[in-house]
């Protein structure tokens, strides 16, 4: 086989492979972030004490997913985010805020705490909305006019619904009490904004984009991807009919399926992502490159195969093992 | 308008990023093996004191890696939204190394920090001891693959250059290029150096404030004499990367001495204002002779001008200036840690010594960034020497764009440093033991 043919498609796999642990780790930490204002001071510290050992190594996977963009194909780096400049330095500034408040807001002094928690959950809400504006002008093809734009807000209110979604299961599993029974709350109502994002953003993509369209609505392709949505929707429905029961459970002190609407919320995104990934494939930016013309030279791409064939397994081992580490309910977060 | 011009603001935009980002891991490379030390110390005595100062520099180590990992998640995207022609020329080096960057430094550090910080209760002293190594030795691997990168740069090689892009003929050659070794040293003296006054300052401020804790007196010795010990190796690493400076990059070096015509026996100017418009300095002050006895070991020997370099030197000023800072500074911290080791080692620091060794808390921070500004716009006009020039990999996001988000990145930045270093001192102050909670002088 051709090198050429198949070196862009394993990179193309690794950057959305590293995109896809991006959205689902950085997702729920990012969603604790838009739930803080809600909780009361000690809840405050309870949330961010369940994503203290881990939001470091989570953001590293954007970095990874960026970083294959740029050394596997720059040329499309250039254009996708010289198009995106101004969602890019928003999102920017929603992670710097949020990165430093979370150390800030417990070593600065008491009465500047607020302001911390504030920069803390104003930081994630713009990295979250930024991110879902990014994929939505993406998905068009930087495309221009209201409708676009449209699309994009769309978009950008539906990731962070799925992010609210993912933050409220991680804190179900890793939270007890009353911070558990209200992030189960929170949950239900993150789940009726994502489902309505969902549908919203599966209707209007091959509304907004022909391309897609075509590529999903001939047989037999539909046929084979027809699972994708209906295992969606059965897992939506999991989910809503699962967390009143899981509200009820707690209230009895069970706490056995903690885990369920996490997992469950994982499924959904992996599910759209797929989606999504099968609507751009083989393109990068869509209407313009596709991955074969946006890529390096084979030479280059030789050189970081071989280094992430040893290492990426290296990584996802000790991630586990950290996971691991601080694994069940999170503690109160301590140097000691 | 000339000063808008987009090539500038991008360069600017990028200055700005890169010199916040910097600071962080300068403290963060050092840091790491420093508590690494702490922790090794601890584990060999029991002295609870040392679990006391890894305890207290740990927390500032934290919120450094915090500030080091979103200014560093800024340069990956800007990367390629103000250089797009960096990678099209200049990928098949670059984009392997930063790739490996990624890979086998940025997911060791950021994942045993977790461990490192919130894990000593879950896991065991040996896990966490290793997990702080590996935290340590993340940061340097990091620091190694991006100053690889950034010396091929400066001095490439191992490549051959095929229709203006660079094609990889021996990545050992590459890797190892002719000013690496220099630089990488010279990197990592800076990081220990800046972390050496960093501890010595704060915890000459915990003590002036009255803090007598076993723990500020162990830091405080580390610090000064890490910074006593350290001092001498980088004026000698600094003299040999000089040297290799002069003959990779003469251009570079006759900005640093101010050298506009090529001369035998040039002095060595302590102050001079470089002017562009006449090729001369203004006001010059210098030894006779000692540049040129400096840099080619020989009182008359000579040292190639700028004149030899039309259209292809950098701005002398910034670069003769920066110079300057840095090896002032570098000077100061010579004689104040060798002062403050010696009274140490008789007894205790003089009351005006300690202020000076707070005053000098981010010395390294200075000398630091005047370095790194010597080194880069010393490369000017290229962005890859010889084979790149900085305005062929500009992009062309309108200048609009980048200077509102040049605006929101300054403004941000200057809160963020002032709201660390504030933060620094608050620490030290809460430090401070229960019977003295006010942390008032007694």
């Amino acid at each position: 086989m051709n090198a050429e043919l198949w070196l862009p498609v394993i990179f193309a796999g690794l950057m959305a492979l590293s995109m896809l642990i991006y959205v689902v780790l950085d997702g729920y930490d990012l969603g604790v972030g838009v739930l803080l204002p809600l909780g009361n001071d000690e809840e405050r510290d309870a949330m961010i004490a369940s994503i203290g050992p881990f939001w470091d190594a989570n953001e590293t996977w954007l970095v990874l997913g960026v970083g294959l963009l740029l050394v596997a194909f720059p040329m499309a780096h250039g254009i996708i985010l010289g198009e995106l400049y101004l969602p890019v330095a928003i999102m920017l500034l929603g992670l710097i805020l949020r990165g430093v408040a979370f150390d800030f807001r417990v070593k600065a002094q008491a009465h500047h705490q607020p302001a911390w928690n504030l920069a803390f959950a104003a930081g994630s809400l713009l990295a979250a909305l930024s991110q879902g504006v990014m994929l939505g002008r993406y998905l068009t093809g930087f495309a221009p006019g209201a409708g676009a734009w449209g699309f994009a807000l769309l978009t950008g209110l539906g990731l962070t619904a799925a992010y609210v979604l993912l933050g409220a299961g991680w804190l179900i599993m890793k939270s007890t009490g009353h911070l558990q029974q209200r992030a189960t709350r929170w949950a239900q109502y993150a789940l009726a904004g994502t489902a309505l994002a969902v549908l919203l953003v599966s209707v209007a993509t091959p509304l907004t984009s022909s391309r897609i369209a075509a590529k999903w609505f001939v047989l037999p392709d539909f046929l084979l991807l027809l699972p994708l949505p209906l295992i969606s929707l059965a897992l939506f429905g999991l989910l809503a009919a699962s967390l009143p029961r899981l509200a009820a459970r707690q209230r009895a002190g069970q706490d056995s399926l903690c885990w369920l609407p996490f997992a469950c919320t994982v499924g959904i995104v992996l599910l759209a992502f797929w989606g999504l990934a099968y609507s751009v494939f083989p393109e990068i930016v869509i209407g313009q490159l596709d991955i074969w013309q946006a890529a390096s030279d084979p030479e280059a791409l030789w050189v970081i195969l071989a280094g992430a064939a040893v290492v990426l397994p290296t990584i996802i081992a000790y991630t586990v093992f950290a996971y691991r580490v601080f694994w069940g309910k999170a503690g109160k977060l301590s140097y000691s | 308008m000339d000063s808008l011009d987009p090539v500038i603001l991008a360069r600017i935009q990028f200055a700005a990023n890169i010199t916040f980002h910097i600071l962080f891991p300068t403290i963060s490379i050092a840091m790491g093996w420093v508590l690494l030390y702490f922790k090794t110390r601890f584990n060999r005595s029991g002295d609870e004191a040392w679990m006391d100062a890894y305890g207290f520099w740990v927390k500032i180590f934290a919120l450094t890696f915090a500030l080091g990992v979103v200014s560093g998640i800024t340069m990956s995207f800007q990367f390629g939204t103000n250089w797009p022609g960096f990678m099209q020329h200049v990928g098949n080096v670059a984009g392997p190394l930063l790739a490996y960057e990624v890979l086998t430094a940025f997911f060791l550090e950021a994942t045993f920090l977790g461990i490192m910080l919130f894990g000593r209760a879950k896991v065991s002293n040996r896990v966490h001891t290793l997990a702080t190594f590996l935290v340590a030795f993340g940061t340097t691997m990091s620091a190694f693959w991006i100053i690889v990168l950034n010396s091929w740069m400066q001095t490439p090689a191992g490549v051959e250059v095929i229709a203006g892009k660079v094609h990889v003929q021996s990545w050992l050659a590459v890797i190892f290029n002719p000013s690496m070794p220099y630089r990488l040293t010279h990197m990592l003296l800076a990081s220990g150096l800046t972390v050496a006054f960093l501890v010595a300052g704060v915890s000459a401020y915990r003590w002036l404030r009255g803090d007598r804790a076993a723990a500020v007196a162990h830091t405080l010795k580390t610090g000064v004499s890490l910074a006593a010990l350290l001092i001498p190796l980088q004026v000698l690493v600094g003299d040999m990367h000089g040297l290799n400076t002069f003959q990779h990059q003469p251009a570079k070096l006759a900005a640093m001495e101010g050298v506009w015509h090529t001369e035998r026996g040039a002095p060595l100017l302590l102050f001079a204002l470089p002017d562009e418009a006449t090729q001369s300095n203004r006001f010059e002050v210098g030894i006779p002779k000692l540049a040129s006895l400096i840099i080619t070991h020989d009182l008359n020997g000579e040292i190639r001008g700028l004149n030899e370099f039309p259209n292809a030197h950098p701005p002398v000023a910034k670069v003769f200036w920066s110079f300057r800072v840095m090896v002032g500074v570098g000077m100061l911290m010579l004689a104040v840690s060798w002062l403050a080791w010696w009274q140490l080692r008789r007894g205790a620091l003089a009351p005006w010594l300690q202020r000076g060794l707070v005053a000098m808390t981010f010395s390294g921070w200075v000398a630091t960034v005047a370095g790194w500004y010597v080194t880069e716009i010393g490369r000017q006009p290229w962005l890859v020497t010889g084979i790149l020039r900085t305005a062929d990999a500009a992009s062309s996001v309108g200048s609009g764009m980048i200077l509102s988000t040049l605006l929101m990145y300054l403004l941000l930045y200057a809160v963020l440093l002032a709201s660390y270093v504030s933060v620094v001192f608050y620490l030290a102050r809460k430090a401070a033991p229960a019977a003295n909670p006010e942390g008032v002088q007694p």
